[in-house]
């Protein structure tokens, strides 16, 4: 039986992975809308939905039939890629040496193109308006569902791994509805780092059950790799930020 | 066919975005299979696991800022 250890970071990963992606989807279909108008906006984001739940069932009988250590590693590689690659991207950003993610910026780079298009190709303009949300919807609610399966299914916590996920996009979407603009000031890169520090922690527990380690201290033992991952983080930039400065004061 | 490659890329970017870190993680995983396959404690299989995880990630961090700092030609 999963405990609060692994049950609760498992949500928590999925809520907060998810917002940073919902956030990603929600400003280009939000792009979208005050370009093209809701049609196009609803139309592409329905249609990215009704991909994304033929993905889910097709994958959800098919996660039941591997046997729990060749899950148990292919979902620990799936979170280490995942979760080390937002940890060191989340670095780069708080170290200054890469920019942060703006969601005016992209808004105004989405909004940008569509009236481009719009201008070029009139007749064509409301279908590419959709599928420019269609797209958004595709590819952010894809990772949404890798990252998912990735902390849920190891443990049989794929429920509260959606419900994490849910929560997420009914937030967004809430907020979204009220604000009429895009979620500038969600903190993505703290968002980030928080995520990378836990499917990474997460990787590297599950790739090791799957290879028959039993950590000392069972569940507990992700908490160690929790305190790990997040610890050298935070060295990491600390240390890259302070040679960055060094460097810009010669 | 422009629109489906960038989809494509797209879509590997969200495993892989930068090479080296994919490839090196998956040696370190590889490694600890490896040791796991010999019969080798199982302690120490989790131990080059975890460690060579954290390992990876400084290591690609650091050339990741040396790459930065590198003047452009």
């Amino acid at each position: 039986m999963s405990s609060w250890v692994t049950v609760a970071p498992a949500i928590t990963s999925a809520f907060l992975a998810s917002l940073v992606e919902v956030v990603e989807a929600f400003t280009i279909v939000l792009a979208v809308a005050s370009v093209r108008g809701a049609r196009p906006a609803i139309g592409g984001t329905l249609a990215g939905l009704a991909v994304l739940a033929l993905i889910v069932v097709g994958l959800g009988p098919a996660v039941d039939r591997i046997p729990l250590w060749l899950l148990q590693i292919g979902v620990g590689i799936l979170l280490l890629m995942f979760g080390m690659r937002w940890l060191r991207k989340a670095v780069l950003r708080a170290a200054g040496l890469i920019a942060l993610h703006d969601e005016e910026a992209a808004f105004a780079a989405e909004t940008a193109q569509l009236e481009d298009e719009a201008r070029r190709q009139r007749a064509r303009a409301d279908w590419l308006a959709a599928l420019a949300a269609f797209k958004a919807i595709v590819v952010e609610g894809l990772e949404v569902v890798f990252i998912v399966i990735a902390v849920g299914a190891g443990r049989g916590l794929l429920l509260p791994a959606s419900l994490g996920a849910l929560a997420a996009g009914a937030l967004v979407l809430g907020a979204g509805v009220v604000l009429h603009r895009p979620l500038a000031r969600v903190p993505e890169n703290t968002l980030k780092f928080g995520v990378g520090v836990m499917l990474s922690g997460f990787g590297v527990f599950w790739t090791g059950e799957g290879l028959g380690v039993p950590w000392p201290g069972e569940d507990l033992a992700v908490l160690v790799f929790l305190a790990a991952f997040l610890t050298l983080g935070l060295v990491l930039v600390a240390l890259l930020r302070g040679r960055a400065a060094t460097e810009l004061a010669r | 066919m422009s629109t489906l490659r960038q989809w494509a890329d797209e879509l590997l970017g969200l495993f892989v975005e930068d090479g080296s870190l994919a490839l090196a993680i998956l040696a370190v995983v590889a490694i600890a299979a490896i040791l796991a396959a010999a019969a080798a404690p199982a302690l120490l299989v989790g131990l080059v696991l975890f460690l060579g995880c954290l390992a990876v990630l400084v290591e690609n961090l650091v050339r990741a800022r040396r790459h930065a700092g590198r003047p452009r030609r």
